[in-house]
């Protein structure tokens, strides 16, 4: 089923808007009342959807970001992350692929449909954000790489440059960081390599300059700045079910019936409301239902979480 | 008795004759007031909720740190600041019940049916009420009408609580972070130590 947009341009908070509501929380101080503390009020109504699903600012996506390759707190990355190089960017492609080599990235998006996508992100440790990506569905890389019969799973892999990635330098992690993918999840029309936010070049602590977005899955899942990709015919490792495997499944669909043991998933705090953020119930599938259960019919998501 | 410490601290010790009790409640109300004025000029970042309950779990623990070390402090350095034990633990347990009103307020918003069950179910939060629930009492009887109500005995039995009340919450911050931080293991550490040397005599 190919993917229709339930959130739209639309609903993006025009660039001066975003711009200007950091601005006006910075200025603060003294002169602007408790309202826009809570953030609640700004660009409410026009550019609201459904009250819960307000795209995130620019600046509350590229300020509060789990990649523990610039640090574990949530403002690290956009502190630390300025170091890495982005350009040039080659992407190894290999496993069961007819065509595997060292792909330059920018090769890769001569070929590939770049678009616009507004996304749920839903993050293990139950908060949220709305997030407008650019980028070209993963399915079309992995068909100009060519896929071979046997391939029944997708790994990915982070860069690993601990002289640019500071995080790296403690073991925080086993790096690289890696992650992976069903094929048929893989091959899913949701399922995004984002280059890009807000139609601009994707901020170095977002996971510049190619990322994964699986938007029904947890956050931990879209692994960033990703350097190879790999398929196989066995389930890859992933770095945080590698960690703790009672805490982090391989599959990480997001589903409010099955508690992680250190938070429940029952429900959320979107992000950017201030203080009054709002906890909303979480969706199963993060709300991408109708385009992803039908990978998993049959399947025990509570065994297989 | 002449404490060797004595020349550094009797100066101090005759000081605080002329500093009533209420200035520490006035002293403990800044790191509240700096926790709001960061909240007004948006310097909490893109979730505050989580700021703040942070902040105010951690200046809960730093006072449970400072009532726990005033008798190692008059023992072991003849520095006697016992007039303001009493304040300081009420202000602890001002800041705890701050920070478990943010986790049900903001954070979770009174989802009672999340709440319950976390409480239950997450270790770190369930002993983190342990904590509280011991707390809440000694607060409640930090007064003279409460010390003669109950008697001297019974009154430092039940305050005798602090010694798990407060090793307890340090646990709570150990768990809540991801991984082992140095940060809340060494306030874990110093706790304990704080509680070994109440066994010197």
């Amino acid at each position: 089923m190919s993917f229709k947009p339930d959130l739209n341009w639309s609903d993006v908070t025009p660039k001066s808007q975003f711009m200007n509501r950091r601005q006006l929380i910075k200025g603060a101080a003294g002169a602007v009342a408790l309202g826009s503390i809570g953030g609640a009020a700004h660009a409410r109504g026009k550019y609201a959807v459904e009250g819960v699903d307000e795209v995130n600012s620019l600046s509350d996506i590229t300020n509060y970001n789990n990649f523990y390759e610039f640090g574990t707190g949530k403002e690290d990355p956009a502190r630390n992350a300025h170091t890495l190089t982005t350009d040039p960017w080659t992407v190894k492609i290999d496993g069961l692929v007819d065509r595997p080599g060292d792909y330059d990235l920018a090769d890769i998006l001569k070929r590939v449909n770049i678009e616009e996508r507004i996304y749920r992100f839903r993050c293990v440790e139950a908060w949220s954000m709305v997030i407008p990506w650019n980028g070209f569905e993963l399915n079309q890389l992995l068909n100009h790489a060519g896929i071979q019969s046997g391939a029944k799973y997708v790994a990915f892999e982070t860069l690993l440059r601990p002289e640019e990635m500071v995080g790296q330098r403690s073991r925080t992690l086993d790096w690289p960081y890696r992650e992976g993918l069903r094929l048929d999840e893989a091959m899913n029309p949701l399922t995004l390599m984002a280059t890009g936010l807000y139609g601009e070049d994707l901020p170095n602590q977002n996971g510049a300059p190619l990322r994964l977005v699986v938007p029904w899955k947890y956050g931990f899942k879209s692994i960033k700045s990703i350097v190879r990709i790999t398929l196989t015919d066995t389930q890859p490792d992933t770095s945080w079910n590698m960690t703790n495997a009672r805490e982090y499944g391989f599959y990480s669909n997001v589903n409010p019936e099955v508690d992680h043991p250190r938070w429940s998933q029952a429900s959320e705090r979107k992000i950017g409301g201030g203080l009054f953020s709002s906890r909303q119930d979480t969706l199963m599938m993060n709300g991408y239902s109708e385009y992803v259960d039908s990978m998993y019919a049959g399947m025990d998501l509570r065994a297989n979480f | 008795m002449q404490h060797v410490f004595a020349p550094i601290f009797n100066p101090v010790n005759q000081a605080t004759r002329r500093v009533p009790s209420w200035a520490v409640y006035a002293l403990g109300a800044v790191p509240f007031i700096w926790l709001v004025a960061q909240l007004f000029a948006g310097q909490l970042g893109v979730d505050p909720v989580k700021a703040i309950e942070h902040q105010l779990g951690e200046y809960g623990l730093y006072f449970l740190v400072g009532g726990l070390a005033i008798t190692p402090a008059r023992k072991l350095l003849g520095l006697n600041l016992i007039k303001y034990r009493r304040a300081i633990g009420v202000l602890a347990a001002l800041y705890i019940t701050a920070h478990l009103a943010t986790w049900l307020v903001l954070d979770i918003q009174l989802r009672w049916g999340e709440i319950s069950a976390d409480i239950l179910k997450r270790p770190y939060i369930t002993i983190g009420m342990v904590s509280f629930l011991m707390i809440l009492p000694l607060a409640f009887t930090s007064n003279n009408l409460s010390l003669r109500k109950l008697g001297p005995l019974k009154w430092r039995n039940l305050h005798k609580l602090t010694y798990i009340a407060v090793p307890l919450a340090a646990v709570h911050f150990v768990m809540i972070v991801k991984g082992w931080q140095p940060e809340p293991l060494i306030w874990l550490g110093v706790i304990v130590a704080l509680l070994l040397l109440r066994r010197i005599k």
